[in-house]
C-alpha cells in the first residue's frame, strides 16, 4: 500500500508562479467579463491587459530583489527555475507585451481588436513565454512553447485577410513540425540520461564522458532543428517573411522580438552546456547557422519591395547575430544577446509602429502591397516628424552611433573579439553594412525621392491615435537616449547573467 | 565656460540645429549665419586661450559614459586638432554666409548645422567611442545633402559614400573594440580612452593586424588610392556647399585620424608600413593628377586635385618625422582652405550659367575679372606658388619625406609639376583667349555674397603662405611630442631607425673619484 504523499507548501515555493499565473488571471477575467456583458469598446480590454501586465511587471521586479538577495530560487517541485535569465528573459517579455498592447487603439477599425479573446489570447500566451523561460526542464519548455504558439497562430489569424489565414496555416504546420522536432530531441536526451531537466541531462553526460556521442549527435540535430525554427535561423527561415507580411505590422513586430527571445533563453540554457564541452560538429554547426543566417538574410532583405518584408528579413538577419552570442557562450556575450535584445525590442519594435500607423485600409492604384518603398517616398516633404522618426529608426537598426542598437552591437562583436573569434567579429561588421544598405534605400525613398502625387502626408498618419503616437515616442527616446542608460543596463544584466552561471 | 569650451563647440550647432526648426523660412539664412558666427567666435576664443608652447592635451573633459565597459566621454584639443576645429568653424561661416538659392534652405542649414557638430567631435574627441560616434554621425549629414540637393546620378553617389565609408568604419570598429580588449588584457580595466592607448606597448605582429584594421577606415575616407573611386561622384554630384565642406574638413578627418590614431598606437607598423603607403600616396599623387588632366568638367578637374593634394598629406603623415607630420598637419589647413574656395568658385560659375563643362567657357577674364583673379590666386596656392599657403605644407612634407626616401620624394615631385600643368590648363581654357560662347557675354561679376566667402580665403592663403609661424609653432609642439612618443614606443629596430629621437641622450661621464677619510 502506497504511503500518502506528504509535501509541506513551504517547500513548493508557490510564489515562484506569481509572475505567471497573474496573465493567466487577467485572461481568464477578460473572458469572464466578456460573459457577463459583452460587446464592450476594446479600450477597456487594453487597459484590463495593460494593469495585468504592470503587476506581472512588479512580480517580476519583486523575484528579481529575491534573485539579487538570494540568487536561484527553485519551486515546484523544482520545476520552476527563477534565475538570473528567466527574471531578465520574463523583464523583455512584459515589457514587450506592455509596448505592444496599446498599439491595437487604433484610428482605423480592426475587427480583431474587437474580440475580448484577443486580449485573453494574447494573455496566455504571455505567460506561456514566461513559462517557457522559467524553467529548464524540458516538459515545461515544451508546455510554454505550445500554450503561447498556439496562441500566437490565432492571434495572427484573426487578421482575417487571406494572407493572414495563409500565414497562420503556415506557421501552424511549421510549427508543428518544430514541435515533433523538440519532442523528439527532448526523447533522444530522456532515452540517454533518463532526465527531463537540462542541468541533469548535462551532469549525466558529462559524468559518463559523452560516450554515446551518436545519440547526442541526433538529439542535438533534432535541438537545433526545433530551435531554428523558432528563431527563423537559415534554412529554416522560410516561414518567417510570408508570416510577417500576413499579420498586421504590429502583430508582425511583437513576433520579431517577444517569441524570439524566449526561443533564445531556452537555446542558451539548452546548448551552452554543449557548446562548453568541447563538441566541435556542434560549434561548426552553430558557425555555420550565424554566418549564414546573417549574410544570407541580408542579401534577400536587398531586394524586397515591400518595406515589412525588408523589415523581416531584417530582423532574421537580427536574430542570426545575435545567434552569435550563444555560439560564443561567455558572459559577455550573454550579457550582451541581453543588452542586445533590448535594445533591438525598442528600435525595431518603433519601426513596426511607424508601418502601423500608416496603413490603410485599402491600396491606392499605384501601391502594390501595404508598405512597399514608393508609398514612403518623399516622406520628408508631406511629413517630415514622422519621416525623421522613421528614418531615426532606420540609422539604428543600421547600428549608426549613438543610437541604440550600436551599442548592442558593439557589445557584442567585442564579446566576440574577447573570446578570439576574429572572423566572426569581421563577418558580424561587414553584415551590418551590408545591411545599411537596406535601411538607407528606406532613407532615399523618404528624403531624396519626390512624394506620388497627390499623396498630402495624412496616409502615413492615418491610423494614428494617441496611444499609438506615446508608443513610438517612448520607442524614440529609446533610442536616442539608450547612451544613457547602457550603463546601468549593463551592469545590472552582466551582474544577473554572471549569477546565474552563464 | 573655458573648461567646458570643447563641449559648447560641439553641441551648441546641435542644438541650434533643433531650435531651428521653430524659425520661419525667411529668417532661416540670418539664423544661420549668426551662429556660424558665434561658433567661429568660440573657436576663436579656444585659439586666444590655448597655450601654443605646450605640447599636450588642452581643455580637457571627461564624464564616464559606459564606465563599465571603459567608455568616457573625453574631449581634448592640442595643436594638431585646434586648427582643423578652427577651419571647421570658420568653413561652416563662410558655407552658410554664401549660399546661394537652395530649394528647402531651411533643412540645408539645420543640416548643415549637425555636419558642424559631428565635424568639431570628431577632431575633440579623446576617447575612441567617441571619435566614431562622432566620424559615423557625420556621414548622415553629408548623405542628405548629397542626396537631396545633388545633381541628377545624386542617390547613386550618396549611397555610394555611405556604404564605402561606412563599411570601412566598421572595420576600424572592430579593430577599435580589439585594441581595448588587449588594453584591458594588459591593465584588466576596460579602457577606449586614446590617452591610455597610448600608454600601450603592443608586440609587433598585432601592430601589423592592428593598422590595416585602422588603415581601411582612415583609407577610405581620405580617401586613398584604391578606395577613391567614391569622391569623384560624391563631388560631381553635391551642391557647391557639400563639396566644399567634404573637401575642406571631412576628408581631413582620416589624414587626421592617421596622426592621431595610427601612427602613435602603433609605430612599429607605421614605420613598417611607411614605403608601401608612400608608394600608394604617390600612385594617388600622379595618378590622379594624369586623370585630372583628362577632365572635361572643371569640377572634376578640382575633385581629383583634391585627391591628388591629400596623397601628399599622406606622405607627409609617413615620413614619421618632425618636419614630414607637421608639414602634412599644415597642408590639411592649407589643402582645406584652397580646395574649399576652389569649389566655391566652380559653383560661381555653375551658378550663372548651371554647367561645369570646360568647353562651355573660354575669355571668362574678359568678362569677370574679378573672379578671374581670385581663381589665378587659389590656382597659384594650390599648386603650390611659394607665399601662398599650400607652399609651406607641400614643402614641408616633401623634406620630411627627403629624409627618408630621396626617390620617392622626386616622384612625388614630379606629381605636383603635373598638378601645375593641368590647373594652368583648365584655366586657360576657361579664363583666357576671346569669349567664343555668347552665353558668357554678360555674366556678371562675382556679387558681394560670393565676396564675403572668398575674400576672407584669400586673405588666408596669402597670409598663413607669407607667416604661418603662428599656427605652425603650436602643430609643431603637438607634433614632437607624438614623434618622441612614437620613438620610445617602438620596438623593431625599423621603428627605431626610421622615428628619429627627438631627445639626445646626455652622458655624464665621472673621471675620476677620490674618497678622503676626515679625522
Amino acid at each position: 500500500m502506497l504511503a500518502p504523499i506528504n509535501i509541506s507548501m513551504e517547500s513548493l515555493n508557490v510564489l515562484t508562479l506569481t509572475p505567471m499565473l497573474i496573465p493567466v488571471v487577467g485572461a481568464l477575467l477578460i473572458l469572464v467579463l466578456d460573459v457577463i456583458k459583452g460587446g464592450l469598446h476594446k479600450s477597456l480590454y487594453v487597459v484590463l491587459s495593460l494593469l495585468f501586465l504592470a503587476m506581472d511587471f512588479f512580480s517580476v521586479v519583486d523575484s528579481a530583489g529575491i534573485f539579487a538577495q538570494n540568487g536561484t530560487v527553485l519551486g515546484m517541485f523544482d520545476v520552476m527555475l527563477i534565475d538570473g535569465l528567466a527574471i531578465l528573459a520574463q523583464f523583455i517579455i512584459v515589457l514587450a507585451s506592455m509596448l505592444f498592447i496599446p498599439l491595437s487603439l487604433t484610428h482605423k477599425r480592426f475587427h480583431e481588436f474587437s474580440y475580448p479573446e484577443f486580449y485573453a489570447l494574447f494573455l496566455f500566451m504571455i505567460s506561456g513565454f514566461q513559462f517557457m523561460v522559467a524553467t529548464d526542464n524540458i516538459i515545461l519548455i515544451f508546455v510554454g512553447l505550445e500554450t503561447s504558439s498556439l496562441a500566437l497562430y490565432t492571434l495572427i489569424a484573426m487578421h482575417n485577410r487571406d494572407k493572414s489565414f495563409e500565414a497562420a496555416v503556415k506557421y501552424f504546420t511549421m510549427g508543428a513540425l518544430a514541435a515533433g522536432f523538440f519532442s523528439f530531441g527532448a526523447m533522444v536526451f530522456y532515452a540517454l540520461t533518463g532526465s527531463v531537466e537540462i542541468n541533469k541531462i548535462a551532469l549525466v553526460l558529462a559524468a559518463n564522458g559523452y560516450a554515446d556521442i551518436g545519440y547526442v549527435l541526433v538529439g542535438v540535430a533534432f535541438m537545433l532543428g526545433a530551435f531554428a525554427f523558432k528563431l527563423s535561423l537559415i534554412p529554416f527561415h522560410t516561414w518567417a517573411p510570408d508570416i510577417y507580411e500576413g499579420s498586421s505590422a504590429s502583430m508582425a513586430g511583437y513576433m520579431s522580438i517577444v517569441p524570439k527571445i524566449a526561443a533564445f533563453i531556452v537555446a542558451m540554457r539548452f546548448f551552452e552546456f554543449l557548446v562548453h564541452s568541447g563538441i566541435v560538429w556542434l560549434e561548426v554547426v552553430l558557425y555555420a547557422f550565424v554566418v549564414l543566417t546573417m549574410t544570407a538574410s541580408n542579401m534577400w532583405a536587398l531586394v524586397q519591395t515591400d518595406v515589412k518584408r525588408m523589415l523581416a528579413y531584417s530582423s532574421i538577419s537580427h536574430a542570426g547575430f545575435v545567434m552569435a552570442a550563444i555560439l560564443i557562450g561567455t558572459t559577455q556575450a550573454n550579457s550582451a544577446l541581453f543588452l542586445y535584445w533590448v535594445l533591438f525590442t525598442f528600435t525595431n519594435l518603433g519601426s513596426f509602429s511607424m508601418l502601423w500607423i500608416s496603413r490603410q485600409k485599402n491600396l491606392p492604384a499605384h501601391q502594390m502591397s501595404d508598405h512597399s518603398y514608393d508609398k514612403f517616398a518623399g516622406m520628408i516633404k508631406t511629413a517630415p516628424v514622422a519621416a525623421l522618426i522613421m528614418g531615426l529608426f532606420m540609422l539604428s537598426l543600421a547600428g549608426l552611433p549613438p543610437f541604440a542598437l550600436f551599442w548592442g552591437k558593439l557589445y557584442l562583436i567585442s564579446s566576440a573579439v574577447t573570446s578570439g573569434y576574429t572572423v566572426l567579429a569581421l563577418i558580424m561588421a561587414l553584415n551590418s553594412a551590408i545591411a545599411g544598405y537596406y535601411y538607407l534605400k528606406l532613407i532615399v525613398y523618404m528624403f531624396m525621392k519626390e512624394p506620388v502625387m497627390g499623396n498630402d502626408g495624412h496616409m502615413y498618419v492615418a491610423n494614428a491615435t494617441l496611444a499609438l503616437k506615446t508608443i513610438i515616442g517612448i520607442a524614440a527616446i529609446g533610442t536616442i537616449f539608450a547612451f544613457v542608460a547602457i550603463n546601468p543596463l549593463l551592469e545590472f544584466i552582466t551582474a544577473f547573467v554572471y549569477n546565474s552561471g552563464y | 565656460m573655458l573648461d567646458h569650451i570643447l563641449s559648447i563647440l560641439i553641441f551648441f550647432p546641435a542644438l541650434a540645429g533643433v531650435f531651428g526648426f521653430m524659425i520661419q523660412k525667411d529668417g532661416m539664412r540670418a539664423y544661420g549665419v549668426s551662429v556660424a558666427a558665434i561658433e567661429f567666435a568660440l573657436s576663436l576664443w579656444l585659439w586666444y586661450a590655448f597655450d601654443g608652447s605646450v605640447s599636450g592635451m588642452q581643455f580637457m573633459e571627461s564624464l564616464p559614459l559606459v564606465p563599465s565597459f571603459g567608455i568616457n566621454y573625453t574631449l581634448g584639443v592640442d595643436g594638431i586638432s585646434l586648427f582643423i576645429i578652427v577651419l571647421a568653424a570658420f568653413f561652416t561661416l563662410l558655407g552658410i554666409g554664401s549660399l546661394t538659392d537652395t530649394a528647402n534652405v531651411k533643412y540645408m542649414i539645420i543640416t548643415l548645422l549637425f555636419l558642424q557638430m559631428t565635424m568639431v567631435g570628431v577632431f575633440a574627441a579623446l576617447d575612441a567611442i567617441v571619435f566614431y560616434v562622432f566620424w559615423e554621425l557625420s556621414l548622415v549629414p553629408m548623405v542628405y545633402i548629397i542626396g537631396a540637393w545633388g545633381g541628377p546620378l545624386r542617390i547613386y553617389a550618396s549611397i555610394k559614400f555611405f556604404l564605402y565609408t561606412f563599411t570601412g568604419s566598421l572595420v576600424m570598429l572592430v579593430g577599435m573594440l580589439f585594441m581595448a580588449y588587449f588594453y584591458y588584457q594588459a591593465t584588466g580595466v576596460w579602457s577606449f580612452g586614446l590617452l591610455d592607448w597610448y600608454r600601450l606597448v603592443l608586440p609587433e605582429n598585432l601592430q601589423l593586424w592592428l593598422f590595416a584594421a585602422f588603415f581601411i577606415g582612415f583609407a577610405i575616407k581620405v580617401p586613398m588610392f584604391p578606395f577613391h573611386t567614391w569622391l569623384p561622384y560624391a563631388h560631381g554630384q553635391a551642391p557647391t556647399i557639400g563639396s566644399v565642406i567634404l573637401a575642406a574638413i571631412l576628408l581631413k578627418m582620416g589624414t587626421y585620424a592617421f596622426v592621431r590614431f595610427s601612427l602613435p598606437l602603433f609605430p612599429d607598423a607605421s614605420a613598417f608600413f611607411m614605403i608601401p603607403i608612400a608608394i600608394l600616396a604617390i600612385i594617388m599623387v600622379i595618378y590622379t593628377a594624369m586623370v585630372a588632366y583628362a577632365q572635361k568638367d572643371i569640377k572634376q578637374v578640382i575633385a581629383y586635385s583634391s585627391i591628388s593634394h591629400m596623397g601628399i598629406i599622406i606622405l607627409g603623415t609617413f615620413a614619421l618625422n618632425v618636419e614630414g607630420v607637421t608639414g602634412s598637419i599644415f597642408l590639411m589647413l592649407g589643402h582645406g582652405v584652397v580646395a574649399g574656395a576652389l569649389f566655391l568658385l566652380v559653383g560661381v560659375i555653375y551658378d550663372r550659367r548651371h554647367t561645369k563643362m570646360m568647353s562651355e567657357f573660354g575669355g571668362l577674364a574678359h568678362v569677370m575679372p574679378k573672379y578671374a583673379t581670385i581663381f589665378a590666386i587659389m590656382m597659384m596656392a594650390s599648386v603650390g606658388m611659394p607665399l601662398t599657403i599650400n607652399f609651406v605644407g607641400e614643402f614641408l612634407s616633401l623634406l620630411g619625406f627627403y629624409q627618408q626616401s630621396h626617390i620617392l620624394t622626386l616622384l612625388a615631385g614630379i606629381g605636383i609639376i603635373v598638378g601645375a600643368i593641368y590647373m594652368l590648363a583648365a584655366y586657360k581654357k576657361v579664363f583666357f583667349g576671346e569669349v567664343t560662347n555668347e552665353k558668357n557675354e554678360n555674366l556678371p561679376d562675382v556679387n558681394k555674397k560670393e565676396l564675403f566667402a572668398l575674400v576672407p580665403l584669400v586673405i588666408v592663403a596669402i597670409w598663413l603662405g607669407v607667416y604661418p609661424k603662428p599656427v605652425l609653432d603650436p602643430i609643431n609642439n603637438s607634433v614632437k611630442s607624438i614623434i618622441q612618443l612614437m620613438h620610445n614606443k617602438s620596438i623593431t629596430e625599423l621603428g627605431q631607425e626610421r622615428i628619429p629621437d627627438l631627445v639626445k641622450v646626455k652622458e655624464i661621464v665621472i673621471q675620476e673619484t677620490t674618497i678622503e677619510e676626515v679625522r
